[in-house]
């Protein structure tokens, strides 16, 4: 139990860490980087709570695609980091009041209110029995069968994104001369087929 | 498989929208293209009217009385910005084909969104509905004012989805259940974690609907999104949004009404009387429409804060009305085009009843209905309103109503005074706007004609609510 909470809160702590560090770091390649990192331990934390599958989706998606998606564009723009400390400061104060008011929120709730989830009504048609099976078998057996409307208008999310990323971003430029190969050699009589005899040479 | 008789007409929609994307592509017919979608919306119209009853897919999607109710409003709402598009789409520069494909997702995520009876469906339905409308207000890409517009929409409301969903996470922690009939069932009254879940969800919702104090996005994307996606702005998705809050309010919420009524009757105090002061100074049209259906959707919360049998009525009837009214009015913003372009401000209109008499005459109608003058329609949907508020004891609320409609009644009757007594200037359009008509007409005698002939939208209403209460 107690090497359980230790990696808890040595995962949790370098989460804490880290994302302190993608705001405050003035390279944002360095931001970038300290946000994989903050997502490492995320997957770590899933580990402990016995939730591999998610703890390897996580790395996938979001370190191996998303993440590094970042990477690639923080270091094609190229930008100034030139940051105005004033711009910064005038903005402290409405954000300490307003972390301060969320945290006592916070804490109201966790004094007044205990997680007693023991007599709590299951659906009504409970999903299958789990017990004995893997994460991913167990994620795999319902996300098709009884989440498939779930599934599914994801799916639909996803292509309205594609849909609108392309009406937003595609242009047919004029003017622009592109190579055609199939007209390039349907011109007529400007071609001639010659037999070179060898030694000889053409004349042209 | 039984069960996708529950989800025919979104399915069917989504077969259209990925058929006509494919053949959009090779067939360069933006018309006939919106023709076909205008047709599946009526199709799928057809086939809501004829479902079965029932919920499906682990009771997360009902299908009942209010959702058939509210999905004909929806795809009624998408008909009319498809004609719209037709009628504008060469002048406005949105000659793009995507558009009706895009609405009719948008209109998939709405029917999801007031068939939704659980947090993940309700969400799913939202970020469908939304991510479509981010993508179409900022379609006119030759226009600062739409990307301005785009952008805008899309940070707030990637904001506002992050509230909603940090909400449901805290509904779905205190009551270990994403269903709304089981949050029912298993909700804790003292617990003050579903409180702020339920606070987080509306503030979420609110901004659907753009009630203050969530509505700032409201003017700026209205003016800059192309007229006909204002319009569709305007029309169906704040009805989506509405259904979706009552359903989430009354079906998972009504033991401890007393908890959300007050912020309910905040957001709606605080939209009609913003909405009628801020539109005093207001020169732009479609910006102006901006706070006045602000201030439609504090009076329709009213409906919503009663939490009888009453106010939901009256929030259906007021709805409806709204939706006819907010055709009529979009048609007749569409409508005011010289060869030189589209006219946007209040001042384009001065002395307009020389040149367009029987125009001129149906904009003051409709100036008329908005502003709740009788026996227009307009009057009576705020009468069922302030009628069921008395009801319930909500005075304050009826009182504050009757005020805000007072003070708004203002700017829009100097619409009026401008059009009658102004002086003239040139004539506008008359060829170019024949199938706004489809619109126009219609929409104007339905506003006219409610007084003589209510019995109709009285009964749809009192069809609509026997499943919610």
């Amino acid at each position: 139990m107690t090497a359980q909470l230790l990696t808890f809160y040595l995962f949790s702590g370098v989460i804490l860490i880290s994302s302190l560090m993608v705001i405050s770091t003035k390279n944002p390649v360095h931001s970038v980087l300290f946000l994989i990192l903050s997502f490492l331990n995320a997957a770590g934390l899933f580990v402990i709570l016995h939730a591999e599958f998610l703890a390897m989706i996580l790395i996938i998606v979001y370190v191996g695609a998303v993440a590094v998606l970042f990477l690639f564009v923080v270091m094609m723009l190229d930008f100034k980091t030139s940051i105005n400390k004033d711009n910064i400061l005038q903005y402290i104060p409405i954000g300490i009041l307003i972390g301060v008011v969320f945290i006592a929120e916070l804490i109201i709730v966790l004094i007044n209110t205990k997680f007693d989830l023991s007599n709590i009504q299951v659906l009504p048609n409970p999903l299958s029995d789990f017990t004995g099976k893997s994460n991913t078998e167990a994620i795999g057996s319902v996300l098709y069968t009884d989440y498939i409307l779930y599934f599914q208008l994801s799916g639909v999310i996803l292509l309205v994104a594609m849909i609108g990323s392309i009406v937003l971003t595609l242009r047919e430029r004029v003017g622009v001369k592109r190579q055609v190969v199939s007209e390039q050699l349907q011109r007529q009589g400007k071609i001639d087929l010659v037999d070179v005899k060898s030694g000889k040479g053409v004349d042209i | 498989m039984q069960s996708l008789v529950y989800i025919l007409p979104e399915i069917f929609l989504f077969i259209v929208a990925t058929v006509l994307l494919v053949t959009g592509l090779f067939l360069k017919k933006i018309k006939l293209i919106n023709l076909l979608a205008i047709f599946s919306l009526l199709v799928a119209v057809f086939l809501i009217l004829n479902q079965p009853f029932q919920s499906a897919f682990l009771n997360s999607f009902v299908v009942d009385e209010f959702s058939l109710v509210l999905k004909v409003m929806i795809l009624i709402g998408s008909i009319a910005s498809l004609i719209m598009f037709v009628s504008s789409k060469d002048d406005l520069n949105i000659n793009i084909y995507e558009f009706p494909i895009l609405i009719i997702f948008s209109t998939i995520g709405m029917m999801v969104m007031v068939s939704a009876n659980d947090l993940l469906a309700m969400f799913i339905g939202l970020e469908l509905q939304s991510l479509s409308l981010y993508v179409l207000a900022a379609l006119n890409r030759n226009s600062l004012l739409s990307s301005e517009a785009g952008i805008k929409y899309f940070i707030l409301g990637a904001l506002s989805s992050g509230l909603l969903l940090f909400g449901i996470s805290y509904i779905y922690g205190f009551s270990g259940n994403t269903n709304f009939n089981l949050i029912a069932v298993n909700i804790n009254p003292e617990s003050l974690g579903l409180i702020i879940g339920i606070v987080f969800v509306l503030a979420g919702l609110a901004f659907k609907v753009s009630a203050v104090p969530f509505h700032m996005w409201t003017p700026d994307v209205y003016q800059g999104a192309p007229t006909p996606i204002t319009g569709f702005f305007a029309l169906a998705p704040k009805i989506a949004a509405m259904g979706l809050l009552v359903r989430f309010l009354f079906n998972s919420f009504g033991e401890i009404y007393i908890d959300w009524q007050q912020i309910i009757f905040f957001i709606s105090i605080a939209s009609m009387m913003l909405a009628a002061f801020a539109a005093i100074a207001q020169t732009n049209l479609k910006r102006l429409m901006a706070y006045s259906s602000i201030g439609h959707i504090g009076y329709a919360l009213i409906g919503v804060a009663c939490f009888t049998d009453e106010g939901l009525r009256s929030l259906l009837i007021y709805l409806m009305i709204y939706l006819i009214m907010n055709i009529a009015v979009f048609a007749f913003l569409l409508s005011l085009k010289r060869n030189d372009g589209y006219f946007e401000n209040i001042s384009d209109l001065s002395g307009m009843h020389k040149n367009h008499p029987l125009r001129t005459m149906l904009i003051a109608l409709i100036m008329f209905s908005l502003a709740g003058i009788p026996p227009l329609a307009g009057f009576f949907g705020k009468f069922y309103i302030f009628v069921a508020a008395i009801e319930s004891e909500m005075l304050f609320l009826a009182i504050i109503g009757v005020v805000a409609s007072v003070i708004s009644a203002f700017y829009y009757l100097r619409i009026v005074k401008i059009m009658y007594f102004d002086e003239p200037k040139e004539e506008f359009d008359g060829s170019s706007i024949q199938s706004l008509n489809l619109l126009y007409y219609p929409s104007s005698i339905l506003i006219i004609i409610f007084f003589i002939y209510p019995s109709p939208v009285i009964n749809i209403s009192e069809y609509a609510i026997q499943s919610i209460i």
